[in-house]
Order: structure tokens, then sequence, then C-alpha cells
């Protein structure tokens, strides 16, 4: 491995990962909750502007790990602090360090008691989350993919709704059955090799009995947190319950590393067992993309929608990533970043619908684009975005994401075609009811018009809507080198695997 | 050819757009925007105009908006083909601004702002439709339509009009999403590109990919731009009827289902090519399929008494004209089908205008409440008679050019039934055209109307009509305006 260390030795990824935990600490000792809201989005702006920084001195051309760090930590078990990220990582990183001062933004009004306390739980979760994608020691690993359960949970279980503790505890008890067979499978790994290291576990000649299990094992920890069908049951309940900003976290980044695990450790790691389970997988996928969309077709919570939605949308991802061809995998990983910034923005317009009415039914919210007329504008874009408008970020995703799906198995993705037509139709009547339907609403006359704030917050995720959808060329290179990278894995580890795509060409 | 870029054709979209957004603006003044409108329009029937020299030079115009990856991007293209569809759309709002003004304020109808700036991003649909240079163009600009034109139909946001415009938008996503969607992925990954093929012969897919895949895209691209009416896709144009009826005259019978139509045309004959399609055999089995159509929905209009619903069914029957030409694959039928693009906006136009302005005057929707009619409302009735004229085919109005060319075509292609096909859908044509002028003119109004005193519409209805109506005239008598681009597509 290839130990790059560019501007001047600065350890840019522990600073990351580290200062969002010392801006909580100062938060602590904050008194009154306006300075804590000033403070939580000055300092996780301000992280997020510094994290640009990585763009500058990362190389998209290779595929190794950048801006490695490196300390032995336990040295008796082996567990060593590094760090590094790749192209994959780093627009994960840079999508959670640029929505959470966007998640401040969205808890401004939302979250009125415990304000301080709700603010240092989302920045111990930046913490987590960073640490989760440029963590390259699977024990650190570990440990940060534990420590973002405990903040979420009270997220939802404090500040939730009305079956907030039901839906935390569900959440909870999900994905901390996932990390068990996870950490078994760490220990199997070890056993077997005598290494955390993940770059050092990846490309390597295991039996293929054992590469199915540590598969397996895999496969269920991260499905759960995609979530794949048929483990996504926890997620409407905590989108639900939860507060705006922990859903968008929750579906902008959480649901993210169940599919960054698939890229990250299930194909370089079990190649064998990768190519040996994707149909298996693609159908799931197909199956979560028809039902998500069904679901989210059938719902009448606003919440509930865009919860389904993302089941859909990361069926996409899944299907992209386990057809093994170029187009799909990249395809698959846009999709985990557009699914972040699409959805993570619909959360934010429903949470300004809630602040205002004080229901998330879809039949309440009827007809409020009259009094709202820039907030329908934004809604429209989000919801084109969510249903895959050409020009917006999602088709680009899910372009690519077909095309590797039909050559690698054409059969499977026709089927994923009505999922398309379904994310149409729920996406378009959720907009037709809120921007155009019903008739003068008595409620919503006393409506206050948009704020400087939140036109802020929208217009964020606005601009990367139109960016990522008109210009997905400087996003796709940056992942260009890892993708091919790992392909060349599976594919040394199972040849003829990618044969599907070339015979169809 | 010469491939010159052109940054015209970025303002020719632009123009729509931004006079959109101003129109938005100007909403609380309605005379400034209706002039804003009516200058957006001014603005880019200029450029398209000014098109016209580099197209007949030979030229092909291009420029690309964005580069989303190799292959893959979103580019215009002014060529011949897309002269005819963007002259006829880009005029044809002008007059609509004034019809559509005296109109919605004759009804004193709501959110005219609204209105008004849907239409103008329905017609940036279009417009960046007739200038799509790549499937991925194409199918951008069909969805905008798609969209924008929902709040237009459902204008009225009564039970009536959101039954309408739900069927319309269900219609033409479900299939713009379920076939044009994965044929074009699938393309893409077939040959590596979507930009469009640069005459009409070759078509961009590759040698060596199974029959059975291009027969499925064809039929996916055939049925999948819903636009186009061809049965059994067609149903959500009459439900689009409850839309205000300046709506139904430049989107349901111009843009919206030329859209339809144009797409359907630059796919046969410029992703499939005619070698392709007369190497598989799609050309004459297509034109059988379309006939069912046309004969089918005349049928149809015969028995409707609303005038609009009529009229909707005479579109869904003409529009497959065009089909059937170009599916002929003969130079004659290819030629008849475009130009009918043309000829058939004119006067469709003019008979929608028509109605709606019967409807202003009078409240009436129904043919046989208009016995008479046409002694009051000389003008209308009489713009009403000439394009009826040119819906039936008769010399020397602008469908009989059409009408001649498509026999001819099917004369070349050797299919005695299809012209038979054409000849019974004349005599239906004007089974169902014909009574209406007849009784507007010739026989007595019902009791109950002899002592009412019924009008003209007002001059900003009236004017627009009059003007369709003598120029469906005057295209039938010089066609050369539109044969010429017509002619350069065919080699």
């Amino acid at each position: 491995m290839t130990s790059l260390s560019p501007s001047g030795g600065l350890p840019i990824l522990s600073i990351l990962i580290f200062a969002p935990l010392i801006a909580a600490a100062v938060a602590l000792a904050l008194r009154s909750d306006r300075a804590v809201r000033w403070w939580a989005f000055l300092s996780s702006a301000a992280i997020g502007l510094f994290s640009l920084l990585l763009l500058r001195e990362f190389n998209p051309a290779v595929p190794d790990f950048q801006y490695v760090e490196h300390k032995v930590w336990i040295e008796r078990l082996g567990i060593h602090y590094t760090l590094g990220i790749d192209g994959i990582s780093l627009l994960l990183v840079l999508l959670t360090t640029l929505i959470t001062p966007l998640c401040v933004l969205a808890s401004w009004r939302y979250i009125k008691d415990r304000v301080k306390e709700f603010m240092v739980c989302l920045l111990v979760m930046e913490t987590a989350m960073v640490g989760v994608f440029a963590a390259l020691d699977f024990v650190l690993f570990f440990i940060f993919w534990e420590a973002m359960l405990i903040p979420m949970s009270v997220m939802i279980g404090v500040w939730g709704g009305p079956r907030k503790v039901y839906a935390a505890i569900k959440f909870f008890i999900y994905t901390m059955s996932g990390s068990i067979l996870l950490l078994v499978a760490i220990i199997a790994l070890r056993m077997q090799t005598g290494t955390f290291n993940i770059p050092g576990l990846m490309n390597r000649p295991y039996d293929p009995a054992f590469q199915l299990w540590i598969f397996g094992a895999f496969f269920i920890s991260f499905a759960i947190k995609v979530p794949m069908f048929p483990f996504h049951t926890w997620l409407p309940a905590a989108h639900v319950e939860a507060p705006t900003a922990g859903s968008v976290i929750l579906a902008s980044v959480l649901l993210k590393m169940g599919t960054y695990g698939f890229l990250r450790f299930c194909l370089p790691i079990t190649p064998y067992a990768s190519v040996y389970f994707s149909e298996a997988i693609l159908w799931l996928s197909v199956i979560a993309i028809i039902y998500g969309g069904l679901a989210a077709l059938a719902q009448s919570d606003l919440k509930k929608i865009v919860a389904y939605s993302s089941v859909g949308h990361m069926g996409f991802a899944t299907l992209g990533i386990f057809s093994l061809v170029q187009n799909g995998v990249t395809g698959g990983a846009l999709v985990m970043i557009n699914h972040g910034v699409s959805t993570g923005a619909l959360f934010v317009a429903v949470g300004i619908i809630y602040e205002r009415l004080h229901t998330r039914e879809l039949g309440a919210a009827a007809g409020l684009g009259k009094q709202m007329p820039g907030f329908a504008g934004f809604l429209g874009l989000f919801c084109l975005s969510s249903l895959a408008f050409p020009g917006t970020n999602s088709f680009i995703g899910e372009f690519l994401v077909l095309g590797g799906a039909f050559a690698a198995a054409t059969r499977i993705a026709l089927w994923a075609v009505p999922g398309v037509v379904v994310a149409a139709a729920y996406n378009l009547r959720m907009l037709q009811r809120v921007a155009f339907g019903g008739t003068n609403n008595p409620d919503h006359s006393g409506v206050s018009p948009l704020d400087f704030r939140e036109v802020a917050t929208l217009a964020c995720f606005a601009v990367f809507v139109l960016w990522i959808g008109l210009q997905p060329g400087p996003f796709v290179e940056l992942m260009e080198a890892s993708i091919q990278n790992i392909l060349n894995i599976v594919a040394a580890a199972a040849p003829g695997a990618t044969d599907a795509a070339v015979a169809l060409q | 050819m010469e491939i010159v870029n052109d940054s015209r054709l970025l303002w020719a979209v632009l123009t729509p757009l931004v006079g959109a957004g101003l129109v938005m603006a100007t909403g609380k003044r309605p005379n400034l925007r209706e002039a804003v409108s009516f200058v957006s329009a001014v603005v880019l029937f200029g450029i398209v105009v000014s098109l016209i020299p580099a197209i007949r030079a030979g030229q092909t115009l291009t420029w690309t908006l964005f580069e989303l990856l190799p292959g893959l991007s979103f580019t215009l293209r002014a060529d011949a083909l897309s002269m005819v569809f963007a002259l006829v759309a880009s005029f044809l709002w002008t007059l609509t601004v004034f019809y559509s003004a005296g109109y919605m304020r004759g009804l004193q109808e709501h959110a005219q702002t609204r209105f008004n700036t849907c239409f103008a991003l329905a017609i940036f649909g279009a417009i960046g439709c007739a200038f799509s240079d790549n499937l991925l163009t194409l199918y951008l600009f069909y969805e905008i339509v798609s969209i924008t034109t929902y709040p237009l139909v459902a204008h009225h946001q009564d039970e009536e009009g959101y039954e309408g415009a739900r069927k319309y938008l269900v219609y033409l996503t479900t299939t713009a999403k379920a076939l044009i969607l994965p044929a074009m992925v699938l393309i893409y990954v077939l040959s590596g590109t979507l930009d469009f093929a640069h005459d009409i012969t070759t078509g961009i897919l590759p040698a060596g990919v199974h029959n059975t895949v291009v027969v499925a895209l064809y039929i996916a691209c055939l049925l999948g731009f819903a636009k186009n009416g061809i049965m059994p896709l067609h149903h959500w144009l009459p439900g689009a009827m409850v839309a205000p009826t300046p709506v139904s005259a430049l989107l349901h019978a111009v843009a919206v289902v030329k859209v339809g139509v144009f797409s359907t045309v630059r796919v046969m004959l410029y992703v499939f090519g005619t070698d392709t399609m007369t190497a598989l055999n799609l050309g004459l089995p297509t034109a059988w399929f379309v006939s069912i159509t046309i004969l089918l929905a005349s049928v149809i209009a015969l028995s409707k008494d609303n005038l609009k619903s009529r009229l909707a069914y005479s579109t869904v029957s003409q529009l497959s004209y065009i089909v059937l030409g170009v599916a002929l694959l003969t130079p004659h039928g290819i030629e008849g089908g475009i130009v009918h693009i043309a000829n058939h906006a004119f006067s469709k136009i003019t008979l929608f205008f028509c109605a709606g302005a019967i409807y202003v005057a009078t409240h009436k929707k129904n043919i046989s409440e208009m016995d008479g009619l046409g002694r009051a409302m000389p003008w209308t009735f009489g713009a009403f008679a000439i394009a009826s004229l040119s819906m039936i085919g008769v010399p020397p109005v602008a469908g009989f050019i059409s009408k001649w060319y498509l026999v001819l075509g099917a004369w070349d292609a050797g299919s005695i039934g299809l012209m038979v096909v054409l000849l019974t859908s004349t005599l239906l044509n004007a089974a169902y055209f014909a009574p209406v002028a007849y009784r507007a003119f010739f026989a007595a109004p019902p009791p109950g109307d002899a002592d009412r005193q019924y009008r003209e519409a007002s001059p900003a209805m009236v004017v627009p009509l009059t003007i369709t109506a003598v120029l469906s005239v005057l295209i039938g008598i010089f066609p050369d305006f539109f044969m010429q681009f017509v002619q350069a597509v065919v080699p």
C-alpha cells in the first residue's frame, strides 16, 4: 500500500474526525440555546469548508488510499489507528461534512427542548460518520460503526414523535444484531490472516467456502443498514419518529454505510462470494425497488412516502453495485450520493411543512403551494430529482445503474423498470397534492412563507441536485479509478463474472 | 453535410424559458404580462426564422449545452426536420398569445399568470424537442412538456379537471418511463451513444444486434412516445380537452401532440434508419397498425357531439397520417408524413380557435346546439369551413398536399390496401366535419336562439383564427415553403 501524505503532513482526516467532537465539548459549556445553535452551525460549517481541502491534493487517477495516517494503537492485539480514503469514501466524507451544517439549520426551530444536547448528539454523530468512511483498520471501523448507534438512537428516542421509544429501540436492536455478525466476520478474518488492516485483507486467495461464510455475515449486517428488502422494517419507523435532522442524517449518510460496506468489504475481500451471490442480490434489489415504490405510493404520511422511497432508491444502488460492471457500480455509487442529496432535501422539505402545520398528513398539506409558491418550486425540484427526471442528479445515477444492469443481466434489469414508473407516480402524487391539490384550506391562511434560513438550506440542496445532474463528470472521475480497482479484484478472483457484459457488447 | 456550432440554438431554447420567468414576475400587471408573452414568442420566431438560410444551405447547426459523460450529453441540433416543427410551433405561439388573452379574459378565468407561465414552459419543451440532437435531450424535453402541461390541463381545478389531468400524466409519464427510458438505456449500452444519425438511412444501432432486440426497441419507441396518440394509448388526448381551449389549440393540436409524432419520426428515421426498418420489414406493419388508429378514431369522432371531443379524435386520426407516411419508407411517403406536421397544425389550430370562440361567444360546446350560428358568426364559421376542407384534403387547402404525397407514397410502396385506407379516411373526415359547417350556415336556429343576438367573439380571438385559416390556404397554394425542408430530409 502506498502511503501518500500530502498537505505538508497535516492530518486532515484526523482533524475532520475529532474537530466535531471538540466542537461538541465546547457546545456543552455554552449556556443559551441561541449560542448553542450558532456555535453548532458555525463549527460544522467550518468543518465542512475545511473538508473541501481534501479535494485539493486528492489524485483521482490512482486507486490507492490517500491521506493515509498510521499509528500503532494496541500493539499486542495488532490494532492500529489507520485512516485513508479513496475516491468512493472521499465523496461520502464530503457528503457527511457538508450535510451536517444543513442539519443544524433544519433543526433551528424544529428542536425546542434540550437544544444543547441535540446539537452535541449531532456533532458526535459527525465524528462517528466521518470515522466510518475514513477508517482503514477493521477494529477502528467497528468502533466508529458502533459509536454511531448511540447518538442516533438518542436522537430518535428523545426528540422523536409519539412512538419514539418504540422506533429507537427497534432501530437499535436491528442494527445491533447486524453489527454482531460483522464483529464475528472481523474476528474470523483476523484469525485467518492475522491482520485488521483493511487494504491488507483485500485481494487474498481465501478458500471459497470461507468467503461464502464471511460474505453471509457481511451481507446481513450491511443489508440491514441499507436497508435491503426484507431487512427494511426498522426504517419507516425510525424515519417517521425521528426529528428532521435525524431523518436527514439517517437517509443521507447512515444508509450509505450499508452500500459502502458492500463496496469496501464484500467485493474486494470476498470477491468469489460476491459473484456467487450476485444474481440473488440483484433480485432482492429489484424487489426492493418495486416494493419500496408501491409502499410509498400507498402512504398518506409525507415522511413515510419519503422513507419508503429510500428503500427503492437504495435498491437501485445495490442493483448497480452487484451488476459488477463499471457503469453499474459507478451508477450505484452515484445513486448513493444522489440519494443523500435528494432524500435529505425531501426530509427537510417535509420538516418545513410539519413546522407550519404540525401534521405530516398529505391531505392536510394539499394546496399548500398556493400560500408558499417558492416552497412549491423547491419541492417540485426535489420530487423531480427523486423520480430521476433527466437533468437532475438521480437521473444519471439510475441511467448508469440500468445500463450496467442491462449489460449484466437484462432479464433482471427489466424488472426494475416498473419501479421507475412507480417512483414517478408517488413523487408526482405528492407534488401534485402539495403544490396544486385541494382548494383553499383555512388552516393554511396563517402559514408563513419561507424565511431566509430555510431558503438557504433548500438552495444548498438544489445546487447539488442540478450540479450533479448537469455535470456528473467530475464526480464520476473521482471514483472511477477506485471502482475499476475493485472490479479488477473481482474479475481476477472470479474469471468470467464480467463476461456477460462483454458478450452483450 | 456541414456541421456548424451555432449559439442561436441556445437562445432559441432560452427565450421561452426566460419568457416564462418574466411572465411570472409581471403577473400582477396583466397587460405587461401578455406583452412579455408576445415579445418572447416574436423573439423566438425571429430566431427560428434566422436559422433558415443556414439550413437551406445544407448545414446542420448544433450546440452542446452540457456534456454529462462520454456519449451522453444535452445537445441541440437544427436540421431540416427540426425546422418544420420549430417554425410551426414558434409562429403559432405568437398568434395564440392574442387568442389566449382574449379567451381567458373573456371568460374571466382564474390563475392566468400560472397559465401563461406554464404555457411558455410548454413551448420551451416543444422547441427543445424540435432542436434535440440526441435521444437523451429529446427525452428531457419530452418529459418537460409532460410536466409543465399538467397544470394547464388541470387548470379549472375541479373534479373533471383533476381527473383528465391525472389520466394525462399517467398515460404520458408511464409510457415514457416504462418504454422510452429502458429503450434509451439499452440503445446506449448497445451503441455507446445516443446521438441521432445525420441522415435517415443508417441509424445508430451497430450491426450484429439481434433482430428481436431491435424489433423490441422499435415497438417500445413507437408506443412509448404516447403523445403521438397512436391507439391504444390515445385516451389521454380526449381527456385533456377539459383544459381551456387555447391549450387544446396550441398544445393539443400543435405543440404537445406534434412533440409526440416528431419524436416518433425522429427516432424511426435517425435512430433506426430506413435501412434497418426495410431490412427487418418494420415499415408496412407499422403503417397497417396506425391505419387502425386512422379509421377507428374517425369513426369515434363521428359519434361525438361535443365539438372539442370531435376535434380531439380527429387529431388522433390525423397524427397517425404522419406516422403512416414515414412508415411507408418511400420518399413521397416520408415527405407527405413530415409536411403533414405543418399542414395539420395550421388547420387544426384554426378549428380549435373556432371552437373556443364559439364557446366564449355563446357558451355552447355541442355541435347539435350550433344550428344557424354561422349567420351570427360568419368569420368564425367561415374559418372553420376552410380548415375542415383542409382536414378532408380538398385542394387547394393545405391538407390536400399531405394527402397527395401520402397516396403517392402508398402507391410507390405498392400497397393498394393503404391507399384504400387513406381514401376511406377522407370520406370519414368529410362525414364528421362537413355537417358542422353545413348546420351552422344552413340549418334553422333552434326556437330558443331565434331572439338571442349572438355576435362574434372579441377581435383578439377572431383575428388569429382568420389568419390561421388564410395561412392554411396559402401553404396549400404555395407548398414550397415547407416542402423545401421536407425534401432536404429525404436524400
